[in-house]
């Protein structure tokens, strides 16, 4: 169960989030997309306690009721593993690439859950039975160069899962690997989630991944959530500008036909430290009003479990 | 293959003399504590390969003696230099900040120390021994291995395998003990062997100076050193201790080229 209400996370001047709130219950699955730079990872590496050195997090964080406000390093390691674990995008990275994966998997389990070496194996393999690995008693022994990516982001899931943590932050687990893989992965991820009861945070740029992995979907932009709201809804019937211009963004075919030019959102990511002072949209935004620039709009409820940061939007209240 | 010819030669100088070294741990031609004054200077033959110096040892198994010598002294204090270093360079990298900095600091004041320089002064202190040159040998190896340990497992740390290990709850030490340690292993390995070249010139300097080994032990510095007084009569006594010390230093330089050619084709591909 993770609650974080108003994280931002500063280096220096530069804002990388600001004031995020989430709240996830066991068996919840929530996807975070945006663009490179809308602060996704961040927040990933947030509720891992993994920022890097220079940031500087305020808010109130707390997960399964542990304040990890003000947690140090040896309380946020007691919490990796056991309670949060996290798995990364690029699967042919996150193998140490002389050790044995049946030996990084075993790891945390003798180190965290004290368990003797023949344990340790017997739990990697259940863990590689249930993440689909084939064969493998095979697979323990072998090395990261002798597996493919997707067996590879499988042992990773395995490792993520060792220790059963509560939640699993998924940082771009499928941007590395082919379409037919990465379509299995989310399909692991969801099942597992769903056994499990486990909290799954998908981070995406994917957004027909997304749509198949979450129940949730959170629509990131320079540092803040602009919309948020049950997957189909928000992706049926985006209300927030830029959303909207995201979806727009996508391949599509009509009429049997690809269209020959997408059409693009104006204008890049600007610079955390140049981030306009209103709305964060403001001038890439195509419905911009006089007050975009200078009032910056809260995340408000707008009917329904849906949310949306937007001087367009209307808060409905209920 | 002429990529790999400086490794062939330096493994095939390594080799010969590692072969020598070992085999005179139980076999010499001669016995070379055995003086004889009938057989002085004699000059080589199918007796004496190499002659037999001023007190009629002779040379061959003095050089083969030495040699245990000249290895010994490099292994042992490479491999104390060697081991201190790495462990300050990762703990150095595994804590970052001020701990970094500091160690980093203190490495740097130990590049400031030349090894002859500590060794005379180890011998002024303590009066001249093999062990104070091994020291002093293995002193001027710790700030190097704190550097080049420090240099590469800060590149192992930004790798996604030393964040995943992370992620999974792994303390700082046992990332640096199972990923970062065997990753950078190959770079080790590579300076190792090089230092393994200076060290050997080091000693044969040391015991030239009277500092290293102590009489009767054979080394070749001190062979080199008592030739000096003969160059005249026989100057073939300095040559073939100097025609050692060229070979081994040569060799191990060599080996840790082509090793580190080897563990980073990059590189040798930029140098060909």
């Amino acid at each position: 169960m993770i609650e974080a209400e108003n994280i931002s996370v500063a280096f220096g001047e530069a804002e990388a989030l600001r004031r995020v709130s989430l709240s996830l219950r066991p068996g919840e699955r929530l996807g975070l997309v945006g663009e490179s730079g809308s602060g996704k990872s961040m927040l990933g590496l947030a509720l891992m306690g993994m920022l890097p050195e220079a940031a500087q997090m305020t808010g109130r964080l707390a997960i399964d009721g542990h304040d990890l406000s003000r947690a140090t390093d040896n309380e946020w390691r007691d919490m990796r593993a056991r309670k949060v674990a996290m798995i990364f995008q690029e699967p042919m990275m996150a193998l140490n690439p002389l050790r044995r994966v049946g030996d990084t998997v075993m790891e945390p389990l003798r180190l965290h859950l004290g368990l003797s070496k023949s344990d340790a194996r017997r739990r990697a393999l259940e863990l590689f039975e249930e993440t689909g690995i084939q064969e493998p008693e095979e697979k323990l022994r072998q090395y990261p160069h002798e597996l493919s990516g997707g067996q590879r982001q499988r042992v990773l899931i395995a490792l993520a899962l060792a220790c059963d943590p509560g939640i699993l932050i998924a940082d771009e687990p499928t941007t590395a690997l082919d379409a037919h893989v990465a379509l299995r992965i989310t399909d692991l991820l969801t099942r597992l989630a769903r056994d499990r009861g486990m909290v799954l945070v998908f981070i995406s740029h994917d957004l027909a991944a997304v749509a198949r992995t979450v129940e949730t979907v959170a629509v990131m932009y320079g540092g803040e959530i602009v919309e948020k709201g049950p997957v189909a809804q928000v992706l049926s019937d985006p209300r927030h500008p830029y959303t909207k211009g995201l979806l727009h963004a996508r391949p599509t075919i009509t009429g049997g036909e690809l269209r020959k030019r997408l059409p693009m959102i104006p204008g890049n990511v600007p610079a955390l430290a140049d981030l306009p002072h209103g709305c964060r949209f403001s001038g890439r935004c195509s419905v911009e009003l006089p007050q975009c620039a200078e009032v910056r709009p809260a995340l408000l409820g707008i009917g329904g479990l849906r949310a949306c940061a937007c001087h367009h939007v209307p808060e409905v209240v209920e | 293959m002429t990529r790999a010819i400086n490794l062939r030669i330096g493994a095939g100088l390594v080799l010969v003399l590692t072969v020598a070294a070992l085999l005179s741990l139980v076999w010499t031609p001669y016995d070379y504590t055995v003086l004889s004054v009938t057989q002085k200077f004699r000059p080589p033959s199918a007796d004496h390969w190499l002659g037999t110096d001023q007190l009629g040892r002779d040379v061959v198994s003095l050089l083969m003696a030495a040699s245990v010598n000249s290895l010994a002294v490099a292994f042992i204090s490479v491999g104390i230099g060697g081991s201190i270093g790495t462990a300050l360079g990762l703990t150095a990298s595994a804590f970052g900040g001020w701990v970094e900095t500091v160690i980093m600091r203190v490495a740097d004041l130990g590049f400031a120390f030349p090894a002859l320089l500590f060794a005379i002064m180890l011998a002024a202190a303590f009066g001249p021994s093999l062990t104070n040159a091994i020291l002093a040998i293995a002193f001027i190896n710790v700030p190097i291995f704190t550097r080049v340990a420090r240099g590469a497992a800060n590149q192992i740390w930004t790798r996604d395998y030393v964040l995943a290990g992370r992620a999974a709850g792994a303390s700082q030490f046992s990332l640096t003990i199972d990923h970062v340690l065997p990753n950078i292993s190959a770079t080790l390995i590579v300076q190792a062997t090089i230092e393994f070249a200076v060290a050997i010139l080091a000693e044969a300097a040391l015991s030239y100076l009277g500092l290293g080994a102590q009489p009767p032990m054979p080394s070749w510095g001190r062979m080199l050193n008592e030739a000096q007084t003969l160059m005249y009569l026989a100057p073939q006594l300095a040559i073939y201790p100097g025609l050692c010390i060229i070979a081994a230093v040569l060799g191990f330089g060599l080996l840790g080229d082509g090793l580190r050619d080897i563990s980073d084709p990059r590189l040798a591909r930029a140098r060909a």
